[in-house]
């Protein structure tokens, strides 16, 4: 049970990062390599804010939250608007280039060394049936799954989130109908950013924060993007958790060392035997 | 039939003499040597990418394969180190032609993310399995490389070897991108399902190539462990395939002579911005950026556009 709990805590982070992946995807057809980046900047920015400055916890979250969505929207301004030619290798490229360019400018901006967060509510270990779990996981797993049924509730009532969906179906249609697809492309990498922010400001208490985590906990957020499906908010969750939990379990299987091996181990398994993921719709393929 | 690029292939083996001939300090020479080994690496990098369409960030992993089978056949068997050379390059290829045929099948995205993984699960295991490979801290103490009775033990004389092999591989690759084969691919790339009515096998083919290029790859990877002396994970590491997308990008994809240049003007960089180190990586991907948005035809694309204005 004990891994469960920790596979769970693992896995809403994963999930979260999922969710930005699934958002990017459906509104531009762009897997944004990027997304990482965005975890460890909210990470950063919640470290700059509270840990340094001591501004109340009250305030720096909306600060980091907020900071999180313009740098993505500016990241889509900059690099993906500024793409003279949108061919899939080279949007892929660009944000490559653009993860590496984050990188390097967190690296300046924070040094090179991992660095702690302050714990935002007292850590405390809870009994729970075959094992305990800390506080913040608890922490971690509820506002995740907040966060995720928020983006739900947004995406199906308010008008950017209906007009975001109409052009996961057709951007052609939603243009004619009167929606600005450029707004809803820079909304998209800003809500997108703003989970990954959330996704930062949760874990960096716990894992630390370091300028290259990035790459790491984006590929891990692509791989549960992929099993749960793309195009389906809640396959992305379930994907990011199910990730986790395999991940805990097979901890306690094989060597630690091999365990980051084992979100790629079934990324590939999930891309040969069923690429739409687990949940996701069949998509027709072009000819 | 289009003739072969020859102002280009001399203007190479020119700059090559030059090099050797008023080079004398050794760390320029070394310089020279693994801006020769990206260059083999960015153009199988430029064929997969530029030719093929297939989008591999696993190549990395294929460049570590060679140097560690290179290295434990060489060091811990006693194997000639030549014969290692050929031995990294089969296995990779096995690997590789396993691999692709599952793989291959996606396109875009995916296929960039799958070989990702791959190339993480290699890393991965380089870097656990420590009693084959020496683990994080690295692999030691690899011998020299013996061609035809010239030991290859100073930058020198591996300098002039390595310059004749890509000399050799130039022209390889020329004739390759005058051939038909070419057309093949590119119609490939263009089209699968044309492809296919014209009676090409699209997956076959994408195998083919794809394993071909992890080949050679890997031994490139064998030449490169008798070179350094000295391999560890960290080289083989996602970042290196990054550099070489880079590479073959900023030098121009579907050009062969986008590999070498990409991989000249990028090798270059850590060079020339020394006193500013820091900065390397932002410069990189800077550079990487600005090509990708506004000259998608690299640098080789964009100055064959420039003199055909001309003409």
């Amino acid at each position: 049970m004990q891994f469960l709990y920790s596979g769970l805590t693992s896995g809403s982070i994963y999930g979260l990062v999922a969710l930005g992946f699934n958002i990017i995807y459906n509104t531009t057809g762009i897997i944004n390599f990027a997304q990482g980046e965005f975890v460890m900047f909210g990470g950063m920015l919640i470290y700059t804010f509270f840990t340094i400055f001591h501004v109340p916890f009250a305030i720096a979250l909306p600060v980091t939250v907020l900071g999180s969505f313009i740098i993505g929207a500016l990241f889509e301004r900059i690099f993906v608007n500024f793409c003279k030619y949108k061919t899939e290798i080279n949007l892929f490229t660009i944000t490559l280039a653009a993860s590496i360019i984050l990188r390097d400018v967190a690296m300046h901006a924070w040094g090179r060394d991992s660095v702690k967060v302050d714990d935002y509510i007292p850590i405390a270990n809870l009994k729970m049936p075959g094992g305990v779990i800390s506080s913040q996981s608890v922490l971690i797993i509820i506002v995740s799954l907040l966060v995720a049924w928020g983006l739900n509730l947004f995406l199906k009532r308010s008008k950017y989130g209906k007009a975001m969906r109409a052009c996961f179906d057709d951007q052609t249609a939603a243009e004619t109908c009167g929606i600005s697809v450029r707004n809803v492309r820079i909304i998209a990498f800003g809500v997108a950013s703003f989970m990954a922010g959330v996704a930062g400001v949760l874990i960096s208490p716990i894992t630390f924060v370091t300028y290259d985590d990035g790459i790491m906990i984006g590929l891990k957020g692509f791989c549960a993007a992929i099993l749960g499906g793309m195009g389906n908010f809640w396959a992305a969750v379930a994907g990011g958790l199910m990730l986790g939990i395999f991940e805990s379990f097979s901890a306690s299987i094989i060597p630690s060392g091999y365990k980051d091996a084992m979100a790629f181990f079934v990324i590939l398994l999930i891309l040969f035997v069923k690429p739409d993921g687990l949940f996701g719709k069949k998509r027709a393929h072009r000819v | 039939m289009k003739r072969i690029n020859l102002f280009f292939i001399i203007l190479v083996s020119a700059l090559l003499l030059l090099t050797g001939f008023r080079v004398e300090n050794e760390y320029y020479l070394g310089v020279a040597v693994l801006i020769l080994i990206h260059a083999v690496n960015a153009t199988a990098m430029n064929v997969l990418l530029g030719y093929t369409g297939i989008i591999s960030m696993g190549q990395a992993a294929f460049f570590g394969i060679g140097a560690y089978t290179s290295a434990v056949l060489s060091v811990t068997y006693g194997i000639n180190p030549i014969a290692t050379l050929f031995a990294g390059a089969a296995i990779a290829f096995v690997l590789a032609y396993i691999v692709g045929f599952p793989i291959l099948k996606l396109h875009g995205h995916y296929l960039a993310m799958a070989t990702l993984g791959f190339g993480m699960i290699i890393y991965i295991f380089m870097n656990e399995m420590d009693f084959l490979t020496g683990g994080p801290s690295g692999f030691v103490g690899i011998g020299d490389i013996v061609i035809f009775g010239y030991d290859l033990m100073d930058e020198k004389t591996f300098f002039i070897a390595m310059s004749v092999f890509f000399v050799f591989f130039l022209l390889i690759c020329e004739l390759f991108d005058k051939s038909f084969l070419h057309n093949k691919l590119k119609f490939i790339k263009n089209s699968e399902s044309a492809c296919r009515s014209y009676g090409i096998s699209p997956a076959k083919t994408k195998v083919l190539v794809f394993a071909s290029m992890a080949a050679l790859t890997a031994f490139n990877g064998g030449i490169y462990a008798f070179y350094t002396h000295f391999i560890s994970p960290v080289s083989f590491s996602f970042k290196y395939s990054a550099e070489l997308l880079a590479m073959a990008t900023v030098g121009g994809l579907g050009y062969i002579t986008g590999g070498v240049v990409g991989a000249v003007c990028l090798g270059l960089i850590p060079e020339l911005f020394s006193t500013m180190e820091e900065y390397e990586m932002l410069v990189y991907g800077g550079v990487l950026a600005v090509v990708v948005m506004f000259f998608p035809g690299g640098i080789s694309g964009t100055l064959k556009k420039l003199v055909k204005r001309d003409a």
